[in-house]
């Protein structure tokens, strides 16, 4: 797709432009699925108004309407940390979209060797955002929603990367790109337990229903949320969301084949990629509309109890196929 | 309760799968107007020319929400001994922020003055407008529809009934 013979600052500029265009784009659309998925789960309609038809812009008339709020910062807030943890708590995302391939022959804004550490090293980070917008806000709901936050990241941040071992060891590569060269349709019953793990342990990292206890509306206002106002409140909305896409793409990319369709793999690699991350989006969606929050006892010992020796059984299995089909 | 582990979680997402593909039950209001059914109450509409001041729905208004005023006049008759003298109406107000559309004025008008219109969206931004003036209450009439035919096997209504009855009688008995 990107054409050869570019100079090199060009072809850099090109790719940032392109994941930086997707940043933005994908994680609105993933909203809007949200917005009318769920409203139509609840034998509603959802927007109607914004943008004419079918309130296609309401994210956008959000934004504005976000812009024009006040941007208040508590007396006893720690400033610096306050203002930049949405900052930290987004920028991650944007990171991890850069090495997801998108279809084959290197259409990837930065192929890496260690795609697959990177990420899950980088995704982890956005976790810190969270716990510095909970320190930082001087607020006891905030507080409380980031030990929250903290435990549940302690609970689930095993299970998601025993779940990538998994399909690491399968492909005998830490590489994104290679993962997928490397991923065959019947991984996908071998494989199956480490998806579903993967997929619930990420939930939990993004913190999305029913895993959404440090945030938990009716307990604790809106968690680390509560002091936040305008710009940087929907910038942990768009964080939010950017996590969706990043979680659908690394499921997708890991466990679902990637750029691999039913046909015409090599033009339309790309086609299946996104077909396949608005899939498990709307799932994630799905999940929401479907379930109740979960308790804190019952949100440790899903991940203790089930997730992690789900997560090792896996990977044995994995490791026994690997031999025996390797013999 | 199902006998597979899971099968409650994999219920609860058919149920939201299912009601996805129905059509919603939003009703699009101001875009498109409801579908009421016959004899609403919406808003009571005054027929001024068939009230006689006869003050019987005043009176049994329980919340005391119609305002009727008016005076007496003399008509000379050519050929009478004395004028007679009727009621002219002044005043005819409902105030429609203490009505709550019982419906017992318009029942208990013996006159056929009151009726009652589906015409619902009058809501003010001052509570003193929604005390509607004779005039205003008689450009509801405009908006009271036809009565809703009756049911199959129905008895027939008694003006009916009693009209037949007076064109079956001999001429000069209907009186």
């Amino acid at each position: 797709m990107i054409p050869h013979g570019l100079p090199a600052w060009a072809e850099v500029a090109l790719r940032v432009l392109a994941v930086l265009v997707a940043f933005l784009t994908l994680p609105l659309v993933v909203g809007q699925l949200e917005h009318k998925a769920m409203a139509h789960m609840q034998s509603r309609l959802g927007p109607m108004y914004a943008g004419a038809f079918h309130g296609w812009a309401q994210l956008i008339a959000d934004g504005v309407k976000f812009l024009q709020k006040e941007d208040v910062t508590p007396a006893a807030a720690d400033r610096v940390v306050f203002k930049l943890a949405p900052a930290v708590g987004l920028l991650p995302y944007l990171l991890v979209l850069i090495v997801i391939p998108v279809g084959p022959h290197g259409l990837v804004a930065q192929p890496l060797d260690i795609g697959l550490f990177f990420v899950l090293a980088v995704a982890g980070v956005g976790v810190i955002g969270m716990l510095m917008a909970a320190w930082a806000s001087a607020n006891k709901f905030s507080l409380l929603g980031g030990l929250r936050g903290a435990a549940q990241l302690l609970a689930y941040e095993l299970p998601l990367v025993l779940a990538a071992a998994s399909v690491a060891m399968a492909a005998g590569t830490l590489s994104l790109p290679g993962i997928t060269e490397a991923w065959r349709p019947w991984w996908l019953l071998w494989q199956a337990p480490a998806m579903v793990i993967f997929f619930i342990a990420g939930l939990a990292e993004i913190r999305r229903p029913p895993f959404d206890m440090p945030l938990a509306e009716s307990e604790l206002v809106f968690g680390y949320l509560t002091e936040y106002t305008g710009l940087r409140f929907a910038l942990f909305l768009l964080a939010e969301y950017a996590g969706i896409v990043v979680v659908s793409a690394l499921t997708t990319v890991l466990f679902l084949g990637g750029w691999r369709g039913p046909f015409a793999n090599e033009q339309l690699g790309w086609l299946w990629t996104l077909v396949k991350v608005f899939a498990v989006s709307f799932v994630v969606i799905w999940v929401r509309v479907s379930y109740p929050r979960l308790r804190e006892d019952q949100l440790q010992r899903l991940a203790w109890v089930r997730l992690v020796p789900i997560a090792l059984a896996q990977l044995v299995l994995t490791g026994v196929v690997r031999l025996a089909v390797h013999q | 309760m199902s006998g597979l582990p899971g099968g409650g979680l994999a219920r609860g997402l058919a149920i939201t799968l299912r009601t996805m593909t129905r059509r919603s039950h939003t009703q699009q209001y101001p875009d498109v107007p409801p579908d009421l059914p016959p004899r609403s109450r919406g808003v009571i509409a005054l027929f001024d020319e068939n009230c006689t001041v006869c003050m019987l729905c005043a009176r049994e208004c329980p919340d005391w929400c119609i305002y009727i005023d008016s005076h007496k006049e003399t008509i000379q008759v050519e050929g009478a001994a004395r004028p007679r003298s009727r009621n002219v109406l002044d005043r005819f107000a409902i105030d429609f922020a203490l009505c709550m559309y019982c419906g017992i004025c318009i029942e208990v008008c013996p006159f056929d003055a009151l009726f009652w219109s589906p015409e619902f969206e009058y809501s003010e931004y001052d509570i003193g407008e929604l005390t509607h003036e004779k005039d205003r209450l008689r450009e509801w009439m405009w908006t009271v529809p036809p009565p809703p035919a009756l049911d199959p096997l129905a008895e027939p209504p008694k003006e009916v009934v009693a009209a037949n009855a007076l064109d079956a009688a001999p001429v000069g008995e209907a009186e």
